[in-house]
C-alpha cells in the first residue's frame, strides 16, 4: 500500500510539471507583444527592446519555461498587472473559499447522489426508479448558470428565504453548493444504480439470499459495499468539473472565489492572474485525484496484488 | 449407507417452476416428485438446461420473481410445505435447515468481507450467536472442511485463497448451522480434477459426521457413480428414470439413460468416434405433447408423441418415465428385453 | 478494466463482427426504435436541425432589429417569448441562436473527434512508447478541472465564437484519444488483424481499413454525448462573457444579459436556458439509447 502511494506520488510529478508547460504555452499565444503593452503608446523602439531584455523576453523559450517553473516552485506567481500585488498572495486569499464551496458541494454530490441511487436501484423499473433517473437525466442537462438563476429566483427573490449573494453565513452556502453539486449528484445517482444493479446479479448475493440474510441486509451489507467502489473513481472525476464549475457559480452569486478571479481576470487580460488560478486549481485536481486513487485502492485490495 | 425405514426429510410432490416472460412462458421444471432420506445421497443428473438447478433453487425458493414462479406442488420439509411458507419463516429454513452450495466458488463469495465474517453472519443470524463466539466457531468450521491455518484464513478476502479453498469456505459456511439437507449445486465442476476428488469426499465425510441428506445436482456420471446413493435423471422438466445407482449404471431402462451412458467414452474399448444423442431438446417455450425425448428416441412410436407417459415404478423399485415399460406397449420384444 | 470485462468486450467485438453486415445494422436499428427514450431525444435532435437549418424562415422578427419602443414585453399574443430591453423578439433570437448552438457544438466535437481519433489510432496501434507518451500527454490534458483548460486557451486567443469552439473542442481530444486507444488495444490482439497483416497489408490500411470500422460504436456514442457536453460549456463561457459577444443571439450570451433583469423581467433568462436543456437533454437521451443498442449485452 505504501509502495502504490510512492509510486503514484511519483507518477505524479511529471504530470504536474506537464501541466504548467500547458499553462506556459497557452499564455505564450496571446496576440500581440507584452513588451509593447508595458510600454505604452508611442513608445520609441529602443524603450520596448529594452523592456523585452528586461522581461527576458529574447531568450529562448525553453529557456523562459525553466526559468517560469523555479519561479512557481519558489513561490513566485508573478504580479497582477493590475495592481501590482503578488499574484499568489491574491490566491491564497481566494482559494480557501473556493475550496470550502468545493467541499459542501461535492457533499451534496455525494449523500444526494448516492441515496437516489440506492432507492432507483432497491425497486428498477418501478415509478420510483423512473422518476429519479428523469430527475438525474434533467440534472445532467440543465446549464449550472441556468439552473443557479432560477434557484435565486425562487429563493431569494420570490420565497426572499436566502441570500442572493455574498458568503458570509451558512445561508450563503446552500444555493451556491446545491447548484455546483446537483450535476455531480445526477451522474451519481445513475452510477450508482447502474453499479447496484450490476452487483445484486452477482453470484455472491445469491448465495448471501440462500444463507437466509434478510433482504435489506442483502442490499446494505453485502451490495452497497462493492456497488461503491466504481462510485469513488466517479466523485474523482466529478470534483474536476466541480472546479471547473466554480468558475460559474462564483460568479452568480458574487462569491470571492478562486473561479471568479479567474474570469475577471480574463475579462480584465490580466494574463499573470489567470495563470496563476488556473494553476493553482489544476494542482488541486491533481492531488484530489491523487487521494482518490489511493482511496480506490483502499477499498479494493485485490487490484493490490493483481 | 441409505436407512429407507426412515420417513424422508424431503419430499417434492409434483412441483412446477415456470418462468413468464415476453416470449412466452418457460416450463422449466414441470412435475418433479422425489424424496430425499436422512443420511441418503440423491443425485440429479441431466444436461444443461435440464432444469435440474432450477429445481433446487426452487427448494429454497431462491426463483427471481418475477420472472419466475413457483406454479404448483409441494415440497414438504419435516412435514411443513415450503412453497406456501411466509418469507420469515423461508429465511429460517435458508442455511440453517436445508443450505445450499454453489458451482462458481470464485464468484459465489462476497469479495469485500473476510471469508471468516461471511460464515460467522450466518452464526450470528440463525444460532443467535455473540460476535466473539461466533467468529471463534467460524474458525471451528473452516478447520474442520481443512483449511490449514484457520485464524490466519479467516481474516483474509476471497480473492486471497485458491478455487479449492474457497469451496471448501462455502461448505464451512453452509454447514456451520449444522442443516439437515445439503444441496451442492456442481460443487466440483469448476475445480480440477484433484480437487475434485477431495471437496467429494469432504462432502461425503461431513455428511456421514453430521447425518444429512445430499442432493448432487451434476451432470457429471463419474461424480454420481462415486457418491450417489440414489439417481433421478431429468430430460427437459421432468424426471424421467429414478433409480439406486448400481441399477442405473448397470441396466438403464430409459432410452435418455441409455444413451447418456452409451455416450460416456470408454476406456477398454476402440472407439473411432464419441457417441451421441441425435436431435435436440425441445424449447421450454413451447413443449411437445407427448413424451419430451419421443423425436429423439429410436424406439419411438406414434403414443410416444400423443401423450407423456407417468413417472411409474418398476418391480425391482426403479421408476421409469417410458410407454416402453407400460403396457401400452406394442413392440412387445423391446418390453421383454428390458424386464430381464 | 478487469481481465473479465476486457475478455467480454473482445468477445463482443468479434461477434459482432462475425454477422453479417445487414443483419447487424437490423438488429441495432431495431433496437434503437424499440427505445422510446432514445426516440424522443432522436426527435428533439431533429427539431432543433430543422429550426436550425430554417430560422430565417421560421422566426417572426429580424433578431437584430432593436426597437427600444416595445422593450420588455412580456410573452404575448405579438412576441410568444416577450421582447428584451432592447425591443427585440426573444423567440426570433432562439431560433437564430439554434444555428450558433448546433453549429459550435458538431464543429467542436469534430475538431475534437478528428485529432482525438487519430492519436488515439496511433497511441493503441503502434503502442510502447509511443503510447506511452501520446497518453502522458494526454493525461495532462485531462488534468485540467472542467472547463479551465478552455478558459486558458479563450484568455490566450481572446473571446469570440471561433475562439470558444477551438477552446471546447480542444478538451475532447484527449476523451476520444482514451477511448479509441482502448477500443483500439482490444481490436489489435484480434486474429482478424494478424491475418490481414499476413495478407500483406501495411500499417495505413489496417488502421483505417480494418480497426477503424470496428471501433465506430464507443466513437458514434462519446460523440453524441460530447455534443451535450459542448454545447453546454460554450454556453457557459458565453454567459461569462468570454464567447460569442452581444448583440450575438447565442443563448448564453442572451442569458447573461437576461440575468440583470431576471426579477423584472425573468423570461429573458427562462427561454434561452429551456432551450439549452432541451437540446442537451435530447443529446443525452440519444446517446444512451445510442450506447444500449451498440452493445445490448453490457446493458441491464
Amino acid at each position: 500500500m505504501l509502495m502504490f502511494i510512492v509510486r503514484r506520488l511519483m507518477q505524479t510529478i511529471p504530470v504536474i510539471i506537464g501541466v504548467t508547460f500547458v499553462v506556459f504555452f497557452i499564455m505564450q499565444l496571446v496576440p500581440g507583444d507584452p513588451a509593447v503593452l508595458l510600454a505604452g503608446e508611442g513608445a520609441s523602439k529602443e524603450t520596448i527592446e529594452a523592456i523585452r531584455e528586461q522581461l527576458g523576453l529574447n531568450r529562448p523559450l525553453l529557456v523562459q519555461y525553466f526559468d517560469y517553473l523555479t519561479s512557481v516552485f519558489r513561490g513566485d506567481f508573478g504580479v497582477s498587472l493590475k495592481n501590482s500585488q503578488p499574484v499568489l498572495d491574491e490566491i491564497l486569499v481566494r482559494l480557501p473559499i473556493t475550496i470550502e464551496l468545493a467541499f459542501f458541494s461535492i457533499l451534496i454530490t455525494i449523500v444526494l447522489g448516492m441515496a437516489a441511487g440506492i432507492i432507483s436501484a432497491i425497486k428498477p423499473y418501478s415509478l420510483k426508479d423512473t422518476t429519479v433517473m428523469i430527475v438525474a437525466l434533467l440534472g445532467i442537462s440543465l446549464p449550472s448558470f441556468w439552473f443557479g438563476l432560477m434557484l435565486m429566483y425562487f429563493f431569494s427573490v420570490k420565497l426572499q428565504i436566502l441570500p442572493v449573494a455574498g458568503w458570509d453565513s451558512i445561508l450563503h452556502v446552500i444555493l451556491p453548493a446545491l447548484t455546483l453539486g446537483a450535476g455531480g449528484a445526477a451522474i451519481v445517482a445513475r452510477m450508482t444504480r447502474s453499479s447496484m444493479l450490476d452487483v445484486i446479479r452477482q453470484d455472491y448475493i445469491r448465495t448471501a439470499r440462500a444463507k437466509g440474510v434478510r433482504e435489506s441486509v442483502i442490499i446494505y451489507k453485502h451490495g452497497l459495499r462493492n456497488a461503491l467502489i466504481p462510485v469513488i473513481t466517479v466523485v474523482g472525476l466529478q470534483f474536476g468539473a466541480l472546479l471547473g464549475g466554480t468558475v460559474i457559480v462564483e460568479s452568480i452569486f458574487a462569491i470571492n472565489g478562486l473561479g471568479r478571479m479567474i474570469v475577471d481576470s480574463i475579462r480584465m487580460r490580466d494574463l499573470p492572474m489567470v495563470q496563476g488560478g488556473v494553476l493553482v486549481a489544476s494542482l488541486v485536481f491533481v492531488v484530489v485525484n491523487l487521494i482518490v486513487d489511493v482511496l480506490y485502492r483502499f477499498f479494493n485490495k485485490r487490484i493490490e496484488l493483481n | 449407507m441409505m436407512t429407507e425405514n426412515n420417513k424422508p426429510i424431503l419430499e417434492v410432490k409434483g412441483l412446477k417452476t415456470h418462468f413468464f416472460t415476453k416470449r412466452g412462458v418457460s416450463k422449466a421444471v414441470d412435475g418433479i416428485d422425489f424424496n430425499l432420506h436422512k443420511g441418503e445421497t440423491l443425485g440429479i443428473v441431466g444436461e444443461s438446461g435440464c432444469g435440474k438447478s432450477i429445481t433446487s433453487l426452487s427448494i429454497l425458493r431462491l426463483i427471481p420473481s418475477p420472472p419466475g414462479k413457483i406454479a404448483g406442488g409441494q415440497v414438504l420439509f419435516k412435514g411443513k410445505d415450503l412453497v406456501t411458507m411466509s418469507e420469515d419463516e423461508m429465511r429460517k429454513v435458508r442455511g440453517n435447515e436445508i443450505s445450499m452450495i454453489f458451482q462458481e466458488p470464485m464468484t459465489s463469495l462476497n469479495p469485500v468481507l473476510p471469508v471468516g465474517e461471511q460464515i460467522a453472519e450466518a452464526l450470528r443470524m440463525h444460532q443467535k450467536m455473540g460476535r466473539k463466539a461466533a467468529w471463534e466457531k467460524a474458525v471451528e468450521m473452516l478447520k474442520l472442511v481443512g483449511i490449514p491455518s484457520p485464524e490466519k484464513r479467516a481474516k483474509q478476502e476471497p480473492f486471497q485463497l485458491s478455487g479449492g479453498m474457497r469451496q471448501r469456505v462455502m461448505i464451512a459456511m453452509a454447514l456451520a448451522c449444522t442443516p439437515e439437507v445439503l444441496i451442492a449445486d456442481e460443487p466440483t465442476t469448476a475445480l480440477d480434477v484433484t480437487i475434485q476428488a477431495q471437496i467429494l469426499e469432504l462432502i461425503k465425510d461431513l455428511q456421514n459426521k453430521l447425518g444429512m441428506g445430499v442432493i448432487m445436482i451434476t451432470h457429471d456420471l463419474g461424480v454420481v457413480a462415486e457418491t450417489c446413493d440414489t439417481v433421478a435423471v431429468m430430460y427437459a422438466g421432468n424426471i424421467i428414470e429414478h433409480a439406486p445407482t448400481e441399477k442405473i449404471f448397470a441396466n438403464p431402462r430409459h432410452p435418455y439413460t441409455q444413451g447418456l451412458l452409451d455416450s460416456l467414452p470408454k476406456i477398454h474399448e476402440d472407439q473411432e468416434e464419441l457417441q451421441t444423442i441425435e436431435g435436440s431438446v425441445p424449447s421450454p417455450y413451447n413443449m411437445p405433447a407427448g413424451c419430451r425425448f419421443a423425436t429423439r428416441c429410436p424406439h419411438q412410436q406414434p403414443i410416444c408423441h400423443e401423450q407423456q407417459p407417468e413417472l411409474i415404478e418398476q418391480n425391482d423399485g426403479v421408476k421409469v418415465r417410458c410407454w416402453m415399460y407400460t403396457d401400452h406397449w406394442t413392440a412387445k420384444s423391446v418390453k421383454e428385453e428390458a424386464v430381464k | 478494466m478487469t481481465l473479465e470485462a476486457k475478455t467480454e468486450q473482445s468477445v463482443v467485438i468479434t461477434q459482432t463482427m462475425k454477422q453479417p453486415k445487414e443483419s447487424k445494422i437490423k438488429d441495432f436499428l431495431s433496437i434503437l426504435t424499440m427505445n422510446k427514450a432514445a426516440m424522443v431525444g432522436a426527435i428533439i435532435i431533429l427539431f432543433y436541425i430543422v429550426v436550425a437549418l430554417f430560422a430565417p424562415l421560421l422566426a417572426p422578427y429580424d433578431p437584430y432589429e432593436i426597437n427600444l419602443d416595445n422593450k420588455l414585453i412580456p410573452p404575448s399574443a405579438d412576441h410568444w417569448m416577450g421582447t428584451d430591453d432592447k425591443g427585440r423578439d426573444i423567440l426570433s433570437r432562439i431560433l437564430y441562436g439554434s444555428r450558433l448552438s448546433m453549429g459550435i457544438g458538431i464543429t467542436a466535437v469534430i475538431f475534437g473527434a478528428f485529432f482525438g481519433i487519430i492519436l488515439g489510432l496511433i497511441a493503441g496501434y503502434y503502442g510502447k512508447w509511443i503510447d506511452s507518451t501520446i497518453m502522458r500527454i494526454m493525461d495532462i490534458l485531462l488534468a485540467f478541472p472542467g472547463i479551465l483548460l478552455a478558459l486558458a486557451i479563450i484568455s490566450a486567443l481572446g473571446p469570440g465564437l471561433i475562439n470558444v469552439t477551438i477552446a471546447v473542442g480542444a478538451y475532447s481530444i484527449p476523451l476520444f484519444a482514451r477511448i479509441v486507444r482502448g477500443s483500439t488495444l482490444e481490436v489489435k490482439r484480434l486474429e482478424y488483424i494478424d491475418a490481414v497483416r499476413s495478407l500483406g497489408a501495411n500499417d495505413v490500411t489496417i488502421i483505417f481499413k480494418h480497426i477503424l470500422p470496428n471501433i465506430l460504436s464507443p466513437i458514434i456514442v462519446q460523440g453524441t454525448l460530447r455534443l451535450a457536453t459542448v454545447i453546454l460549456s460554450a454556453a457557459g463561457l458565453s454567459f461569462l462573457g468570454l464567447g460569442a459577444q452581444p448583440p450575438s443571439p447565442e443563448w448564453g450570451t442572451m442569458l447573461s444579459s437576461g440575468r440583470d433583469f431576471l426579477f423584472s423581467a425573468p423570461y429573458i433568462a427562462i427561454f434561452p436556458g429551456l432551450a439549452i436543456s432541451i437540446l442537451v437533454l435530447g443529446f443525452n437521451i440519444f446517446g444512451d439509447g445510442l450506447r444500449d443498442a451498440f452493445d445490448p449485452r453490457m446493458k441491464k
